[in-house]
């Protein structure tokens, strides 16, 4: 009869020192369709060949969307969080497309309220740049920012959108927020991952704040090959298996 | 003692015809009526509180009085109730006409305004409803011709923010009634002189009175057959020896350190007790009608025993206890002392008490609270000057009942002793809060709520803010807690409050404990937690914060002075052998120096600092190693935290503790690290709530405590970015060095141990480290280790499949 309730506390420790910009980044590399993928540990997803950066469910503004149901309005730190990481893996990459792939922002509300401070950041990303907002179904795609609105992105021999199909191959998706959990030799470690095997990528959400679905959710049973690894995110993204 | 001279003989005869005589110190109060400030201490069951009336019931019957005479002010709104009653009796026995009525959260509204209107002769009541009262446009209505201000328990007051908003309201009430005398009425303290002041007008000198204090208390360890268990704090195996003690005397009082633990022992002392004893349970969080019915079964002689906690350790009294039980170290002496004073409520007669550790290590605490019960050497730590969002509150209050001029509310506030040293910069930073918010918040229309008239005169911007205000005054901050009570088919019975984050825990099925009951959860409607009743063998058990005292600095100091005896004849065997083999293993810890064991268990690397500087301030400590541990690639993965030392644990082995402990870097932390930490936001939600920038109570609805969590931290993440020295900030950082962070006892423990750090390197886990294993509240820290283990899981696998990388 000793079962005392106790809140699990969780500590982040902060990343020490700051990572030189010239330092290679740290990527898993692997192949899809023939074409060579680079997942970085923001999760962000790099296509060399193409000069293309992929990011999926960035959900900015949804502290901000939750805080407007609570009554309170304040800026959103999560959408600051995300845009900066998301400025780092540009410098890193100086990509010249950008494929948002939908659920970018929490709702379209989230959009119009965002702070004007946080477009004119959106606005800075975008120059000079090709970018493409996929839909999502938070979101039919950001009408009020610049950049091409498109309901999937054909880029052969992939193809860019927001939720997978089954029984498609050399596809790029997400929604689904996929999380994996790694048990080490002294504990489980539950982290963001990309899903990935022969056919397709399910992308984790890029977004900071957004929940996620374990990688054992009867929602990847069928989407994904029982060979599936997983590319876990963090500092360095590494492959583990995919639990299933 | 026979007739006292400036008694009347209607009170004499009332007291020979009791058989009572009149105690010294009743007297002298009596003689030192007209002193503007006077403050008494008394043991328990010294007539304390009559000895405070006496004066007021004297005057009335001699003098005829319009309106309210004297108010009393009581930590507990049982006590406002018990005192009425026991005021009742004399007056209506020696046929005196005296309106005496309470006024608490429970008192009707109806009453309540009426109360305002046409105040009764005594008016029994808490600091809450008292600051309440004094925000009412026709506040010098009400208290028109008060003379006497009766403030009970003011040593447990004293301690908290509650005592703050009292002698702010204490200041407000003196500019309503210049001639209002002062008294204090407060249990034996360490430092009688710093209460005095806070009591007393600034800088007007307060009169002390010392009462007899009666005998020695006759206070002892339990001795059970069987030795207390290494870890945990629920004493379950004491069950037996504590029948066995309740069988043998009349009416035992059970005080725990937590109502947690409190409902556990319940439980199991129910399933144990075999002759059906009536035992009764009384904590805070229990219903008010629940607690009501044990209090009058126990005033009614009808229960043998009641478990309880700090809610029965304030003066109600209780009849016939004439056996006190301690559950648990007592963590701090002075409470243990006035705890004591619970058993046996006849004046001169010893107290009997008797504590049961609930660990090994609790054993030598134990001994060691003996040791300085015995010594009478009291334990007090010094608050520092009155907090700032306390005083936002009262300006806030102060506006509600009308307009004031600055110059006059700052003069009027450093009439308070807490507040006597601050400056003209401090209160028109705490004016200009309560107007504008501050200015990273200025924009924002919800936090403009003052206004300065072109006569200069401050006022509310919106009259109609002021109901908002009084529905969020006070200064106790219950963490969040939800109603429960029976599902409504089944007679809607309210049993108590739960924690919200505990209720969050819970899903359809799961059972739990509440006021000794097993109830199953059923489901969440509205702000109402619904249970039904249930025969479950295991259920969980629902926390409770704001109770979780960390062991006194003077009693750590005791213990550490205890470890240096050659042998402890005064522990039982299985203690004394136990240090004894630390020492043999290992060291013992020392007063003025810092021991620090490293040893690998389980693959892991642990390093056990033995800081003895309270548990909040040990789990600070946890906070900032493991940073720091990070930062020199050490690898930690988590913590643990006790009374007495921090268990960190690891990849890697610490070869050099000292850098750890630098001073400079350790405070760089606090600011930094700890600045994002969610002890310092819940410190700031605290601290928020009550300068009024968060309100947890609107007109028709209550904000769930996730939803004030949520806009808090969003605020605090906003002061911390764009406005780091907002009032509010500089306030949650003060108090941070106390309470929950406790930074201040890191600072002291560095103070104590200099350079003197000793680290024993060993090979195995030592003694006295070994019960920190088996601690709840483990805290996980991830960083770099997180990323070695991936690390390796990701070469198992590529080995696996024949790749490397």
């Amino acid at each position: 009869m000793r079962q005392v309730y106790q809140p699990k506390p969780v500590i982040r420790l902060p990343q020490h020192g700051n990572r030189p910009t010239n330092t290679p980044m740290k990527t898993v590399d692997f192949s899809l369709a023939g074409a060579q993928l680079s997942a970085l540990g923001s999760g962000a997803l790099w296509w060399r060949d193409k000069d293309l950066l992929c990011v999926s469910d960035l959900h900015l503004g949804k502290s901000e969307r939750v805080a407007r149901r609570s009554g309170t309005t304040l800026p959103p730190y999560d959408t600051q969080d995300t845009l900066i990481r998301l400025e780092q893996d540009l410098r890193a990459t100086n990509a010249q497309t950008v494929v948002c792939l939908g659920d970018s922002f929490d709702d379209l509300d989230a959009l119009e309220a965002l702070p004007e401070e946080n477009t004119a950041w959106i606005n800075r990303l975008q120059a000079g740049r090709r970018w493409v907002w996929i839909e999502g179904n938070h979101d039919p795609g950001p009408i009020e920012l610049p950049g091409s609105h498109l309901a999937e992105l054909p880029v052969p021999p992939l193809t860019f959108r927001h939720i997978a199909k089954d029984g498609k191959s050399g596809e790029i998706s997400g929604h689904y927020h996929p999380k994996v959990r790694v048990q080490t030799r002294h504990r489980g470690i539950s982290r963001p991952a990309f899903l990935f095997d022969v056919d397709r990528v399910i992308m984790p959400a890029y977004g900071t704040f957004t929940g996620g679905l374990r990688s054992t959710d009867k929602a990847f049973e069928t989407l994904m090959r029982p060979e599936a690894k997983a590319i876990v995110t963090g500092q360095t993204p590494r492959i583990v298996p995919m639990n299933r | 003692m026979t007739n006292a001279p400036c008694l009347p003989a209607t009170f004499n005869d009332w007291f020979a015809s009791r058989g009572w005589s009149v105690h010294p110190h009743q007297q002298e109060m009596l003689a030192k009526a007209d002193v503007p400030a006077l403050m008494l201490i008394a043991p328990t069951g010294g007539g304390k509180t009559l000895a405070g009336f006496l004066p007021t019931l004297v005057d009335l019957a001699q003098t005829p009085h319009e309106g309210m005479h004297t108010l009393y002010v009581s930590p507990l709104k049982a006590l406002a109730t018990d005192i009425k009653r026991n005021l009742r009796t004399p007056v209506d026995e020696m046929g005196l006409d005296i309106r005496i009525e309470d006024r608490t959260g429970d008192t009707s509204n109806f009453h309540k305004k009426r109360q305002r209107a046409d105040p009764p002769h005594i008016l029994l009541t808490t600091p809450e409803s008292l600051a309440l009262l004094t925000s009412y446009e026709d506040a010098a209505r009400t208290f028109k011709g008060l003379k006497r201000i009766v403030v009970d328990e003011i040593h447990a007051l004293a301690e908290s923010k509650r005592g703050d908003q009292l002698m702010l309201a204490l200041a407000r009430l003196q500019s309503l009634c210049p001639d209002l005398k002062r008294v204090g009425l407060s249990a034996t303290v360490d430092d009688p002189q710093a209460i005095a002041q806070l009591l007393a007008r600034h800088p007007d000198p307060c009169e002390i009175l010392q009462a007899d204090p009666g005998p020695k208390p006759d206070i002892k360890m339990l001795t059970t057959s069987e030795p207390p268990p290494w870890a945990g704090g629920g004493a379950a195996y004491s069950i037996p020896a504590v029948i066995e003690q309740i069988k043998a005397h009349k009416t035992t009082l059970i005080f725990h350190n937590t109502r947690a633990q409190a409902e556990i022992f319940f439980h199991n002392l129910w399933l144990a007790n075999e002759d059906s004893l009536p035992i009764g349970i009384h904590h805070g969080s229990l219903d008010r009608e629940q607690r009501q019915k044990v209090e009058a079964a126990m005033v009614a002689g009808q229960l043998r025993a009641i478990v309880c906690t700090g809610s029965l350790d304030l003066g109600i009294d209780w009849g016939d206890v004439d056996l006190v039980i301690q559950i648990g170290a007592p963590k701090n002496v002075k409470r243990l002392v006035q705890r004591i004073g619970r058993a046996n409520h006849r004046y001169n007669a010893p107290s009997k008490a008797l504590l049961v550790p609930a660990n090994r290590f609790e054993v030598v605490e134990c001994l060691a609270a003996l040791e300085a019960v015995q010594e009478n050497d009291l334990d007090g730590e010094p608050r520092g000057a009155g907090p700032l969002d306390v005083l936002c509150q009262h300006i806030l209050l102060r506006a509600a009942s009308g307009p004031f001029m600055a110059d006059d509310l700052f003069e009027e506030m450093r009439s308070v002793g807490a507040y006597a040293d601050m400056t003209r910069t401090e209160f028109d930073d705490c004016l200009n809060f309560c107007a504008t918010g501050g200015y990273a918040l200025r924009a924002y229309d919800q936090w403009q709520r003052l206004m300065q008239r072109p006569d200069g005169q401050w006022q509310l911007r919106d009259p109609r803010a002021a109901a908002k205000l009084r529905m969020n005054a006070g200064t106790i901050q219950d963490s969040d807690l939800l109603k429960v009570r029976m599902k409504r088919s089944r007679g809607g019975k309210p049993l108590g409050e739960i924690e919200e984050a505990f209720a969050a825990s819970l899903s359809a099925g799961d059972t739990f404990l509440i006021g000794g009951k097993i109830v199953r959860y059923e489901g969440l409607r509205e702000m109402t937690v619904e249970v039904s009743r249930d025969k479950g063998r295991k259920p969980k058990v629902a926390t409770f914060s704001g109770t979780k005292f960390a062991t006194s600095t003077q009693l750590s100091q005791r213990i550490l002075r205890l470890f240096q005896q050659d042998t402890w004849p005064a522990l039982p065997d299985h203690t004394a052998d136990w240090l004894a083999l630390q020492r043999d293993m290992s060291q013992l810890p020392g007063p003025d120096r810092l021991l620090i064991e490293s040893f690998p268990h389980n693959g892991r690397h642990h390093l056990c600092v033995y800081g003895f500087a309270g548990r909040n301030a040990q789990q600070t400590l946890g906070l900032l190693l493991t940073k720091q541990m990070e930062e020199a690639g050490l690898a930690p993965m988590g913590f643990v935290a006790t009374d007495y030392a921090t268990l960190i644990w690891g990849l890697d082995a610490v070869t050099d503790p000292t850098p750890l402990f630098d001073r400079a870097t350790l405070t760089e932390g606090l600011d930094g690290w700890l600045a994002q930490n969610a002890l310092m936001k819940r410190t700031f939600r605290g601290v928020a709530t009550i300068a009024g920038l968060i309100e947890r109570n609107q007109p028709g609805q209550r904000k769930s405590g996730r939803q004030a969590t949520f806009s808090s931290d969003i605020l605090y993440d906003t002061l911390l970015k764009y406005d780091p020295d907002h009032l509010l900030m500089r306030v949650t950082r003060q108090e941070a060095m106390r309470g929950l962070v406790d930074f201040a006892r890191i600072d002291a423990m560095l103070d104590r141990i200099q350079d003197r750090i000793d680290l024993v390197t060993l090979d195995r886990v030592t003694p006295l480290a070994a019960p920190l294993f088996l601690e709840v509240g483990k805290v996980t820290v991830t960083g770099s280790a997180d990323e070695r283990l991936l690390a390796e899981e990701e070469a198992a696998l590529m080995d696996a499949a024949g790749l490397s990388t």
